[in-house]
């Protein structure tokens, strides 16, 4: 079910723990790289390779928030709303995401091609509002900056 | 004063091992190495270094009970899970100096005798990851990490865990959990992890800016360090200074700063010259504080006297154009979110504070709200296993003690009296 470089690089993964349910986060990272979100299938394939019980691999996974439950845009959008973000304009740019881009909190856009998670804290407090999008971080945002980022990401 | 964590990081290729070394980078390693594992524990409370993840818990106290442990291998585990709102403290350290947290985890695996070390990283710092595997395959290319490091025989493996997302994971028997494989659950304490902590092994959990001090502890000694800061709390402390000042960011100063000249001389005071409301010292759970008692020095022994906490350092200035009400409301919400669910009085208080001042800041407050506020809180504080659901308690708490007419305005005129 993984390919051949996931299972490779879960083997890898293991020989850094004693025993191989500790490496079951990072390669349930793994399997959410190569497809995308972790769907029934990627659980249960992550659970044999790493044999624990599939439903403690489910378990586990849905307990976290960067682990997807559901398929995503081609982009992830990570826009923080906490405090420091919040009083310096953060909701703004959620309002500006839906208006723009059609996203919805926890939707994706009708074009597929955005995610759009809230998140609680990026870390990026002090250049604040703050985002990922995918890898990166994009700090001191305003509308304006905001939308000519995302259309770097097509 | 002299930077000792953030020394260096103004160059841009400061990650690079090489550019560490040009600084002074790990010539306390072959010292430290060179010593007994009890001389450096010895170093570190002459020191009196205390845990800077929030705690404040005396370092040397932890490393002797974990030291004192029969069973092998230790671990030693780096908590860089830092997600308490507001905190950006040690993102600096991990993104552009890697390597003095190596350094520290070298030296502090020799003075517990642990073998094996972990950094647990947020999901949330894709960047530092990266620059973190980077180092750590430089470190153990010049033979500072693996086996027989600098061919003395110690032995320390270093590893990079990347969290997912959960605020929880930064309580250390629940960061314990998240490396197992686990949800990240808090466990029952005792036992304590520095006997019984991951694996089942003696395992000790400090914080990235922690670790970061010991190369410097090992250089100058002990004494030296300990006349940096307050003689209760020595050491320089990172501050990360966010919301509405003119120069946010992360300064590094020495423990015992006044709150006040943090953001009036080191940060330029309020943003457009507008009037300070409110200041939230050490992050989101610690004690919001209004512009009369900003003279507190910021260390872990003073600031509960002056009725808050040093937390991580994370100080968030607040102008007179923030409702305060709403600002709750949004805390509130985080600490439902990441309630780990383990808890009743947390699950369901932290639920039931965020819906009450939700219907404040809209307009349907009812009179009592207030009084039900403070009740649901006191029923949370000292109920749970860890301390998430105190946190969000003494929040809702602290806001109404010091802003209590701002809550009843909204009660009365039935919407947001600071934004309409």
């Amino acid at each position: 079910m993984l390919n051949d470089a996931s299972i490779k690089e879960i083997a890898e993964i293991r020989t850094k723990y004693p025993n191989s349910r500790a490496a079951l986060l990072p390669a349930l990272y793994v399997a959410q790289r190569e497809f995308g979100w972790l769907s029934p299938e990627a659980y249960e394939a992550v659970a044999d390779l790493l044999n624990v019980p599939k439903a403690t691999a489910r378990g586990v996974g849905t307990f976290y928030a960067m682990y997807k439950q559901k398929p995503m845009g081609r982009h992830l959008i990570q826009l923080c709303t906490n405090v420091s973000c919040m009083i310096l304009g953060a909701e703004k740019l959620v309002d500006f995401l839906k208006n723009r881009y059609g996203i919805e909190p926890g939707g994706i856009s009708p074009d597929g091609r955005f995610s759009l998670v809230i998140m609680e804290c990026i870390g990026a407090c002090g250049t604040a509002p703050a985002m990922l999008v995918n890898d990166d971080f994009h700090e001191n945002l305003t509308e304006k900056n905001l939308e000519e980022t995302l259309e770097k990401y097509r | 004063m002299e930077t000792i964590l953030l020394k260096n990081i103004q160059n841009p290729n400061s990650a690079d091992i090489d550019e560490y070394k040009k600084v002074g980078g790990y010539t306390s390693l072959p010292k430290a190495i060179g010593m007994e594992p009890q001389q450096i524990i010895d170093e570190v409370r002459k020191a009196g270094l205390k845990g800077r993840g929030g705690a404040g818990f005396p370092v040397a106290m932890k490393w002797t009970f974990a030291a004192a442990d029969p069973k092998f291998p230790k671990y030693l585990l780096c908590n860089a899970d830092e997600g308490e709102p507001g905190t950006f403290k040690d993102r600096p350290i991990l993104e552009k100096n890697p390597h003095i947290l190596i350094e520290g985890m070298v030296i502090s695996g020799h003075a517990l005798k642990a073998e094996y070390g972990y950094i647990y990283l947020r999901g949330e710092y894709p960047a530092a990851k990266h620059i973190l595997n980077k180092a750590i395959k430089q470190a153990y290319d010049n033979n500072l990490l693996g086996e027989n490091i600098l061919g003395k025989g110690i032995t320390f493996h270093l590893a990079v865990h990347q969290g997912a997302g959960a605020y929880i994971c930064g309580e250390e028997t629940a960061l314990i959990e998240s490396l197992e494989g686990d949800k990240g659950q808090p466990r029952i304490k005792p036992p304590f992890p520095v006997n019984i902590g991951v694996f089942s092994k003696p395992t000790v959990v400090n914080n990235v800016e922690t670790l970061s001090n010991l190369p410097y502890i090992i250089e100058a000694g002990g004494e030296a360090y300990a006349k940096i800061g307050t003689p209760d709390c020595p050491g320089p402390k990172l501050f990360c200074v966010s919301g509405h000042v003119e120069k946010p960011g992360v300064y590094e100063l020495p423990m015992g700063t006044k709150l006040k000249d943090i953001i009036y001389t080191h940060c330029g005071g309020i943003k457009g010259g507008k009037k300070l409301k409110a200041v939230i010292p050490g992050g989101i759970s610690t004690p919001v504080l209004p512009p009369d008692k900003i003279e507190c020095p910021m260390d872990f022994v003073n600031m509960p006297k002056h009725g808050s906490m040093l937390g991580s350092g994370a100080v968030i200035v607040m102008d007179e154009t923030v409702c305060l009400v709403k600002v709750c409301h949004r805390a509130l919400k985080f600490f439902e979110h990441e309630s780990c669910g383990k808890c009743t009085p947390c699950r369901e208080g932290t639920g039931w504070l965020r819906a009450i001042l939700g219907r404040i800041e809209e307009g349907h407050g009812t009179e009592g709200d207030i009084d039900l506020l403070l009740s649901v809180a006191g029923n949370m504080l000292g109920k749970t296993f860890c301390p998430l659901g105190d946190g969000a308690a003494s929040v809702v708490q602290n806001f109404i003690k010091h802003f209590r007419p701002e809550f009843e305005e909204h009660i009365k005129a039935k919407k947001c009296t600071v934004n309409g």
